[in-house]
């Protein structure tokens, strides 16, 4: 194949309809991100969305690994909480002041910073840190457990064992985690103070971009070749074994990525919200995640996004009026979707489309270009 | 001293998560279902108990009286969502796990709706006050009875699965679905059998962990994830297994709380078992099949 074959298959490709039905679903979705919810919204509901944003980052990962990678994921949770709590504990050190010691260690312990969280002093450190470590714990566990061919529920219990020692190992280690009260009181963010709206206003913007960027990365992941093998050792991943690739690798791959949108969504809750507490990484809420990709859709593109901002947002409106209707209407829904609806709403919207497809054009055999399969 | 404190102590757990993974092993083995609602037929089974003492009076009685009956309100439950939903999710067995979950979290609101959110207390007979002193360590005789009840239990069921035709069919449509629907044993109805017994023993748990402390709503998700793990490093379709492992957890977890405190001893312990499955990545005890693993 020469250049010139493969500049005119990258301009067809562009031109694909798919493809551009995707770029104008982005530039949509940024419209109104970046320009019309800041307009129509008050300061206070527009670090509610903010917050809704930075939980979507996790549903973006857990779509690519549960939806496309098969990989039933409970324990996002630890990734989330990870992220969290490295931003929180640089806030609060940065708080402290240079050598300074956060307020809770000289109320809880012995009034001094151990050396594991001196690191967090730096601002460029703790960016680093809140996508390394993550990717690191998943990426040891991954291979540990997938390499060694342990999958399926077996994986689902051993992840949300995980976020259950997390979450108690964060409540054991008072002194330096702040127990069960969490971290809060944070005055700034990168020497941005908090209590100024116009700042709270940069926060809900760079969550924002942060989350358009991770369903772009995840779109490129999931129409690259790694994708469809993702797809494909989800199907049948003893077939995929025996074409000679690994899916031990694809699918650790995949769960590291799910980490690291994880955590830069909990190191983002941390200033949006201003407390993180282990009630927010347990394995309830780790679960609770999955909510809201399994209605959006769990293997489409968008699905896990709208479909886990709908949920925070409901959970909001509802429990503000019915404190204990929430949890039934939570339950209702993992039952209602999951056992009547598996493709979530998504499949709704593209069982309509095809069958509005087969009314126009009835001849004409459908053919799926890889932007319209979402 | 200590070594046998906390010997004792380990084989106390022990026996607690035992009780609670029973059940769980055997529709997990049996479906390759997880369910996550297994917790929550524990809290009724807890709560079995503390409606049983009110009506009952006698704290002596109403235990004798509430052990059958958990077993039956478990059992029952079980039953109604094995027909109302499992069984049309055996193809998917992860979603399971969720549909469960919801279900978990349904009647967790509905404890909390009709029993209240505080914690309530179920007074313990007269008859396990005090304890009984063997070689200087003082062994109290709740946890003497719950360890009982467990040894009971897995001797009741290992003798059902062994010796009885309805063990028989269990085994057979753990070994291989689809022939032992040819030799005309019903899948369907072994199913819904295992599925009964399994929620049943969960509703037994239930009733002896307010031995233990006070019982809330959230009771079952307490114990869930400890009796998930076991069933995973004990490997399914056999109870040797689930025994060993839940031994072997409740030891471990007591002698790393020794050592170090209680929440590392947690990590220390997922840390034990995701090594040991990187020897056994089916479970210790394991039904060899010729499928690919």
């Amino acid at each position: 194949m020469t250049t010139t074959h493969r500049t005119t298959d990258r301009l067809a490709a562009l031109l694909r309809p798919g493809r551009s039905r995707a770029l104008a679903g982005f530039a949509l979705a940024a419209v109104v991100l970046f320009a019309v919810a800041p307009l129509l919204l008050s300061p206070f509901r527009l670090s509610l969305l903010a917050k809704f944003l930075c939980l979507a980052m996790v549903a973006v990962g857990i779509g690519l690994a549960w939806g496309r990678g098969g990989l039933l994921t409970l324990g996002q949770g630890v990734y989330f909480g990870l992220g969290a709590y490295l931003m929180a504990m640089h806030l609060k050190l940065a708080d402290a002041g240079p050598g300074g010691v956060p307020d809770f260690m000289s109320l809880y312990g012995t009034g001094e910073v151990p050396w594991w969280w001196e690191p967090l002093r730096s601002p460029v450190a703790t960016i680093l840190l809140i996508a390394l470590v993550p990717a690191l714990l998943a990426g040891l566990l991954g291979w540990a457990v997938f390499t060694r061919r342990v999958r399926g529920a077996y994986f689902a219990i051993l992840s949300q064992a995980l976020a259950a020692a997390f979450a108690i190992l964060l409540i054991g280690q008072q002194q330096t985690t702040g127990g069960t009260n969490g971290l809060n009181g944070f005055r700034a963010f990168f020497g941005y103070d908090l209590t100024d709206p116009v700042n709270q206003r940069m926060l809900y913007l760079v969550a924002a971009g942060a989350l358009l960027a991770m369903v772009l990365v995840a779109r490129q992941l999931m129409v690259s070749r790694f994708g469809e093998l993702l797809v494909a050792v989800r199907d049948g991943e003893d077939r995929v074994r025996f074409l000679g690739y690994d899916p031990a690798l694809v699918k650790t791959v995949a769960y590291v990525v799910a980490a690291v949108m994880a955590a830069v969504g909990g190191a983002l809750f941390v200033p949006v919200v201003g407390i993180i507490s282990p009630a927010d990484v347990g394995v309830v809420p780790s679960i609770g995640f999955l909510v809201g990709v399994a209605i959006g859709g769990r293997a489409t593109l968008l699905g896990p996004v709208l479909g886990s901002i709908a949920v925070s947002w409901a959970q909001t409106s509802i429990s503000e009026q019915f404190p204990s209707g929430w949890i039934y209407f939570q339950g209702a829904l993992f039952i209602g979707v999951v056992a009547f609806l598996p493709g979530g709403l998504a499949s709704l919207v593209r069982r309509r489309r095809r069958r509005s497809a087969a009314r126009s054009a009835p001849p004409a055999p459908v053919t799926q270009t890889e932007g319209s399969t979402p | 001293m200590d070594i046998l404190n906390q010997l004792f102590a380990g084989l106390s757990l022990g026996s607690v998560l035992l009780l609670a993974a029973l059940g769980l092993a055997l529709t997990f083995g049996q479906m390759g279902v997880i369910n996550m609602a297994h917790g929550e037929f524990m809290m009724a089974g807890a709560y079995t108990a503390f409606v049983v003492q009110g009506v009952v009076g006698s704290a002596g009685v109403s235990l004798l009286v509430a052990l059958p009956l958990g077993f039956l309100v478990g059992g029952v439950l079980g039953l109604v969502l094995e027909a109302t939903l499992i069984h049309r999710m055996y193809h998917r067995p992860l979603d399971t796990l969720l549909v469960t979950w919801g279900v978990a979290l349904v009647l967790q609101q509905v404890a909390r709706d009709v029993f209240g959110a505080p914690n309530v207390d179920v007074t313990a007979p007269e008859w396990l006050s005090g304890a009984v002193t063997v070689g200087g360590v003082a062994l109290p005789k709740t946890r003497l009875f719950i360890l009982a009840v467990a040894v009971v239990c897995v001797a009741t069921l290992a003798l059902v699965l062994q010796a009885t035709p309805l063990g028989r069919r269990i085994r057979a449509v753990v070994q291989h679905r689809d022939l032992a629907e040819a030799s005309g044993i019903s899948s369907r109805g072994t199913d819904r059998l295992t599925f009964f017994i399994g929620s049943g023993m969960a509703g037994i748990a239930g009733v002896a962990l307010t031995l233990l402390g006070s019982i809330g709503p959230t009771l079952g998700t307490s114990y869930i994830v400890d009796a998930f793990l076991v069933v995973v490093a004990g490997g399914i379709g056999q109870i040797k297994g689930t025994v060993i492992a839940a031994t072997a957890l409740g030891l471990m977890q007591s002698f790393f709380e020794y050592s170090t405190t209680a929440s590392v001893a947690k990590v220390l312990v997922f840390v034990v078992i995701v090594a040991f499955l990187q020897v056994r990545p089916q479970g210790l005890v394991t039904v060899r099949t010729r499928s690919l693993v």
